[in-house]
């Protein structure tokens, strides 16, 4: 099954507004404008989708969105780990354009009945978008609070009928050494790979993020559709996601092929495993001057420690 | 030959060697350091103490080479500058990183290879600081330079800490690798030419 992906739409500059509200509430150190008028520089919020297509002018909050204070939106989208983009944490940013965004496919495969090529809006139920406001820990010992934009991913997957087989969803990343500079080296296989156990997948955390602060994800932060695993290291939220293959056997994952002792295939957080080079007992939340304690599964135990009951989590790190 | 008055040289090399310094202050009024600023400050004041620390190793290799004996003289200098970033480097991990949590430095220490090699670097570096004064030199003659060697082994230092610092991208250590494999080099091919 083909369908066809919406056409292109124009962003209006009216459509540019200033997250004011949002912005600058905590600052650590002087700002000054110019990061600030940078940040929002029409040439980088191009649009990956008409804001009306797929529903960002009535989202819907979410009980499962923390309260903790948001992490300033010119931090969240100029400090990315987006190797495709780039190693360093500003390059996704400056690189953001070299990601071709429209038209979007994603490929269906593996253990379920509708396979096939979906266009991008296929994965959103029109009205239904949600905010999600979460925190995200990187396995680098530093947190924010990002409020998504996105929809679950459970009832997207069940819609695709997985069969009895589909233990394991696998997701990767668009491959485009052309236009992508990162993929150029061999730093990571590429594409870049990840993977949930299905129950994991399926949980009323996990989403499927197309926005962030009301807006369309920009794309240094994995435009137009990524994962957010909320209870996982912030790698295993796959971005600018093409394929989703449903597999009975454990994917592996471009992480833990690149250091297997250091990267798990769960990757929960967990402040009592440490990364061999750090420990991960306690973050920086961005803004912050103290480092906070990490909490296990990243505070979202309650919802999700029951998934791994009788597992050795040192082990299954 | 070039003839400088070493009158003018000095404050100018000592300006040189403050600008890192100041590039950061200026970066902390234009951008206040982006999103991770404790972040940026380490890893800035980390790669001014190695570059300085190996400038210093680059001395006697472009002395023989174009046999500009004078600025000789400037070595101990750029030598402290070295061991200063490497104590801004050091302070700016307790204070600004860990903020004084001893346990979690001296579990850094002693678990995470990368810093054990860095301290030990920072360690080794503090006899040669402490020994830089004429008198200390005239006091320990041959002694001081034998003590002085141990250079070698805190670049050699100094490089893995980074090299192990890093997650997957290796090419930056790997240049500051091959600039020391070079600087070494030359010793090691003037030594064997001097056995013969
Ligand atoms: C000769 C002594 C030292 C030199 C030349 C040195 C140099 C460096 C360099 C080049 C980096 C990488 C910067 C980058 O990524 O661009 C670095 C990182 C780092 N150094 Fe050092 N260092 C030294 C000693 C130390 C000591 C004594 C400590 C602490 C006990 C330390 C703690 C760190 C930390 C924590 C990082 C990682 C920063 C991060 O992950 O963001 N270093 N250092």
């Amino acid at each position: 099954m083909l369908l066809k992906t919406s056409k292109p739409t124009d962003l209006k500059e009216s459509d540019i507004t200033d997250q004011a509200v949002y912005k600058d509430r905590r600052k650590f150190l002087q700002k000054s404008a110019s990061i600030t008028a940078l940040s929002l520089a029409p040439s980088l919020m191009l649009p990956t989708m008409a804001s009306a297509d797929i529903g960002f002018d009535k989202i819907i909050k979410s009980d499962f969105s923390t309260k903790d204070e948001l992490t300033p939106q010119d931090a969240i989208t100029s400090y990315n780990n987006f190797y495709e983009l780039g190693l360093d944490k500003g390059d996704p940013k400056r690189n953001a354009q070299q990601l071709k965004v429209k038209p979007w496919n994603v490929l269906v495969s593996g253990e379920c009945e509708e396979t096939g090529e979906y266009a991008l809006e296929d994965f959103i139920s029109p009205g239904k978008l949600e905010e999600r406001i979460y925190r995200l820990r990187c396995v680098e010992a530093w947190s924010m609070v990002v409020p998504w934009v996105g929809v679950e991913l459970g009832p997207i997957l069940k819609r695709f009928k997985p069969t009895s087989k589909a233990k394991y969803v696998e997701f990767k990343t668009i491959l485009d050494p052309e236009n992508l500079p990162g993929q150029k080296r061999e730093v990571l296989e590429w594409p870049y790979r990840e993977g949930l156990r299905i129950d994991e997948a399926m949980h009323p955390l996990t989403i499927l993020a197309v926005g962030l602060y009301g807006k369309e994800l920009p794309n240094q932060n994995g435009a137009p559709l990524r994962l957010v695993v909320p209870w996982k290291y912030g790698f295993k939220s796959i971005k600018s996601i093409v394929s989703i293959t449903f597999l009975e056997e454990q994917p592996a994952t471009s992480w833990n092929i690149a250091g297997p002792r250091e990267y798990g295939f769960y990757s929960n957080v967990n402040p009592s495993v440490d990364h061999p080079r750090w420990s991960q007992k306690r973050e920086r939340r961005i803004g912050e001057f103290l480092k906070r304690e990490t909490l296990p599964f990243n505070g979202y135990a309650d919802e999700v420690a029951s998934l791994y009951s009788g597992m050795d989590l040192k082990e299954h790190f | 030959m070039l003839t400088i008055q070493s009158g003018k040289i000095k404050p100018v090399l000592f300006l040189l060697l403050l600008l890192p310094l100041g590039m950061l202050a200026y970066r902390f009024y234009s951008d206040g350091f982006g999103a991770n600023p404790i972040e940026t400050i380490n890893r800035y004041t980390g790669d001014w103490a190695l570059r300085i620390l190996l400038l210093t190793l680059a001395f006697s290799p472009f002395i023989r080479i174009t046999r500009w004996h004078n600025i000789i003289q400037y070595r101990r200098m750029v030598g402290l500058f070295a061991f200063f970033y490497v104590c801004v480097h050091l302070t700016s991990y307790i204070v600004l990183d860990q903020f004084f949590d001893f346990s979690e430095i001296i579990d850094d220490v002693f678990k995470r290879p990368f810093i054990t090699a860095g301290f030990s670097a920072f360690i080794l570096l503090i006899p040669l600081a402490v020994t830089s004064t004429n008198k200390m030199v005239e006091r320990l003659q041959y002694r001081w330079i034998q003590l002085h060697r141990l250079i070698y082994l805190i670049a050699m230092l100094a490089v893995l800490h980074f090299w192990w610092m890093v997650k997957v991208d290796t090419r930056e250590p790997m240049i500051y690798a091959a600039i020391l494999a070079v600087l070494l080099g030359f010793r090691l091919i003037y030594y064997i030419k001097s056995k013969i």
